[in-house]
């Protein structure tokens, strides 16, 4: 079997051994949902609903303007208790809906399918996906219609399936590919049709042969569809870097998978494909996994979007020891948030908390030149040099040096030994160059 | 529900780290050359062990030192110690303790903080204290003692340089370390081992001792052809002096050595070919020292010519 992978990158200890064991738990609806207007890469939804409206399931309360963007719909049935701004794992205060549960899980009327699913031509596959809310699970968030509306002059020759999963703690995406394997497919060959490819590839880390023989025996009847096992790296789930290694192609930089005709996707995103093209079900429900060395009982759940983070840690029997960070994603590139009283959102694959421990080493030391951020660093970079430049307030010479192709996985802030936030300089660089450009029209 | 009131901690990502720190990495390089360390005292007694005093010690109060003056708070490493330790390691055992002590202070002050402290410095601060002691001292930092029987005589690259050939030291010899030398460098084996554990613990790139060695000994090969020598003569340049020492512990310094990994091999390759070009037609009978200074001033500028492509980045038609 071949085993590809990516040049760079990390070994990590991965921590999936807590829950990639434990099945998906449906996790209580809660009495409150607070949904935010805003969950998804693009312009942010205006509410379709009142202060004191009655709402059913699945009912489309958020619609955006513009085309790059995605509607958002009520996880329970029950009543609007009201709209304001709250804040979002994403870190800033968005409009949020709250719905007080009826406890009665009506469906609204229009979530039935759109028809006989054979029979749906691309342009209908697209519109069911646009209508269902759907975007990128893997935590990007970007609208899934999106992604596959026809662009001139472009063919799609292969649609990659990312079922990586590389950041330590999280088994969602794991827990999904072993429970829901034919979903995968399904969706997968939905999404095949809606931009009119043949070749389908579903990427799995070699830490998951369980999932990988589950999904080879899912997809054995589609002969256009293969499972591709990966070596296990950080960050192989990225996504240049999953491309890579699963087709050879390096996409250019600042360009987007579409140059080298090739569509990523999470496998989560194709499960919920599935379900609105065949059942019409929004996307109102996700998988989380909830893990880390502050959890008491780590588990696998399947959340309504805008179910309260503490909510879900109470189910795990509660914090272990004394806390110090939650963080919404993954430990490599998830955000750490001020509280837990924050939403589920379609984005959310894992919320990880860490106990506080004594020997972390907060010291930065000088850097020694030793090299290693520029041996690991995915996209070819020298983040040291970048450091260097960035000190220097050197805006210009950090963008000839490439600096907008850093993808921000952490992978020189892991295996630094002189304990350099060299993130941090970059990011900051980053928005610098951002800023000297003119706005897009 | 908890935290309602505390704010929990929010930092930038990543929120892990690998368990590396500059401190463990300097205590590794010494724990590489603790072979070497007791060969040099097993073969040069008590001299050797003084000098190495001397160094270590005074590259330590120097570097304190240096902190105090400087008003720098970084937080505590073990890299001065290291910097004498090697700098003692190319020291003949029979120097005079103060001149060690100076060499070690010059080398902390003068060639480390004065260009800015740990990270910044341009040269390997050991081998300037080695080049500042030898252009003050010539006589003593030339005279050597044979650890077999203590009487002085010449290094076996001094022999070789005087066409003396019937009185080399076996290849045995050169790589057990029982020869004349500096104390710290006569054993090929037990650098050997040092430098393998560096390599085992991914504190090193094997490409510089690699293109290093690897370049002396096909260059010396060349010659050996052309002289009509057996292969003693590449297998004598490999393990005599201190080439061993210079390609697996001076040459793979973090701080004066390139970041890139086809930088290394250029400059592992440079110095074995400058090492190579002192011995045979230079004034000195040995210049791994002065190859990897020289190499040292080269860094920068490999740096920049082999700086790898970004990923999806287009071909450069320069």
């Amino acid at each position: 079997m071949r085993k590809a992978t990516f040049k760079g990158g990390i070994h990590l200890v991965g921590h999936k051994e807590m829950t990639c064991g434990l099945e998906t738990i449906p996790a209580p609806v809660p009495d409150r949902v607070y949904i935010p207007l805003s969950q998804h890469i693009g312009a942010p939804c205006a509410p379709l609903v009142v202060v004191g409206e009655e709402v059913k399931k699945g009912q489309r309360i958020g619609e955006g303007k513009g085309f790059v963007s995605s509607p958002i719909h009520a996880s329970v049935s029950g009543k609007v208790v009201a709209i304001d701004l709250r804040e979002h794992p994403g870190g800033s205060f968005v409009p949020c809906i709250v719905i007080e549960n009826d406890g009665k899980e009506e469906w609204a009327d229009s979530v039935r399918p759109a028809g006989d699913p054979a029979l749906l031509d691309a342009g209908e596959i697209r519109q069911i996906i646009s209508d269902a809310g759907i975007v990128g699970l893997g935590g990007a968030t970007f609208p899934a219609h999106v992604k596959y509306s026809p662009v001139e002059g472009k063919r799609i020759e292969a649609v990659i399936l990312n079922g990586v999963e590389c950041e330590p703690y999280i088994t969602a995406d794991h827990r999904l590919m072993l429970e829901r394997p034919e979903r995968i497919v399904a969706g997968l060959q939905y999404i095949m049709r809606s931009v009119g490819c043949d070749r389908g590839v579903i990427a799995i880390e070699d830490n998951k042969m369980d999932a990988v023989s589950l999904m080879e025996q899912a997809a054995a009847a589609a002969d256009n569809i293969s499972v591709v096992v990966l070596r296990e790296k950080y960050p192989q789930g990225s996504e240049k870097q999953l491309i890579y290694a699963c087709t050879g192609k390096q996409v250019p930089a600042g360009a987007l998978p579409l140059a080298v005709g090739v569509i990523v996707n999470n496998v989560g995103t194709a499960a919920a494909i599935a379900d609105a093209v065949e059942k019409g079900t929004p996307l109102i429900e996700r998988y989380v996994t909830v893990s880390g060395s502050g959890i008491r009982k780590p588990a696998n759940f399947l959340v309504r979007i805008g179910t309260l983070f503490h909510e879900l840690i109470a189910q795990c029997g509660g914090y272990s020891g004394e806390i110090e960070k939650i963080i919404a994603g993954g430990p490599m590139m998830g955000k750490t948030v001020f509280s837990d009283q924050l939403p589920v959102v379609k984005g959310s694959s894992g919320i990880v908390v860490l106990r506080r421990e004594a020997a972390r080493e907060a010291r930065e030391y000088a850097c020694v030149r030793c090299a290693k951020c520029i041996d690991v660093c995915p996209a070819f970079l020298e983040p040291t040099s970048l450091v260097k430049m960035a000190k220097r307030s050197a805006w210009e010479e950090a963008e000839k040096s490439d600096v907008m192709s850093c993808i921000e996985c952490g992978s020189c802030v892991y295996s630094c030994p002189a304990k350099i936030q060299l993130i941090q300089y970059i990011r900051r660089a980053k928005q610098a160059v951002l800023a000297s450009k003119p706005k897009a029209a | 529900m908890t935290h309602q009131d505390d704010l929990l901690l929010v930092t930038s990502s990543p929120h892990m780290v690998s368990p590396d720190s500059v401190p463990a990495a300097m205590r590794d390089v010494l724990i590489a050359l603790g072979p070497a360390l007791a060969a040099a005292i097993y073969f040069f007694r008590l001299p050797a062990l003084l000098v190495i005093l001397a160094c270590t010690v005074s590259a330590y109060v120097a570097e304190l030192a240096c902190l105090k003056v400087m008003k720098k708070e970084t937080p505590r490493e073990y890299s001065a110690i290291v910097t004498g330790l090697l700098l003692a390691f190319c020291l003949p055992p029979t120097l005079p303790l103060w001149m060690a002590a100076l060499g070690s202070a010059f080398a902390i002050v003068i060639a480390k903080h004065l260009f800015g402290g740990l990270g910044q410095n341009i040269f390997n601060p050991s081998l300037i204290g080695r080049a500042f002691l030898l252009a003050s001292f010539p006589v003593a930092m030339t005279t050597w003692v044979n650890p077999i029987d203590g009487v002085s005589s010449a290094s076996p690259l001094g022999i070789m340089k005087e066409g003396l050939g019937e009185n080399l030291p076996t290849i045995g010899h050169l790589i057990v370390g029982n020869i004349t030398g500096s104390l710290g460098e006569t054993s090929a084996l037990a650098i050997l081992l040092g430098g393998i554990y560096l390599l085992y613990r991914k504190h090193i790139d094997w490409r510089i001792p690699g293109s290093f060695l690897g370049t002396v000994f096909v260059l010396t090969s060349v010659v050996a052809a052309v002289k009509g020598e057996g292969l003693w003569y590449p297998l004598f340049h490999l393990f005599a002096g201190g080439l061993f020492l210079g390609a697996f512990f001076m040459a793979t310094d973090w701080v004066t050595s390139p970041v890139t990994k086809l930088g290394r091999v250029i400059f592992g390759a440079g110095c074995g070919a400058l090492v190579v070009l002192i011995r045979l037609k230079g004034g000195y009978p040995e210049g791994v020292a002065y190859s990897i200074l020289l190499m040292n001033v080269a860094t920068p500028l490999i740096d920049r010519y082999t700086r790898a492509r970004v990923f999806g980045g287009v071909k450069s038609h320069a």
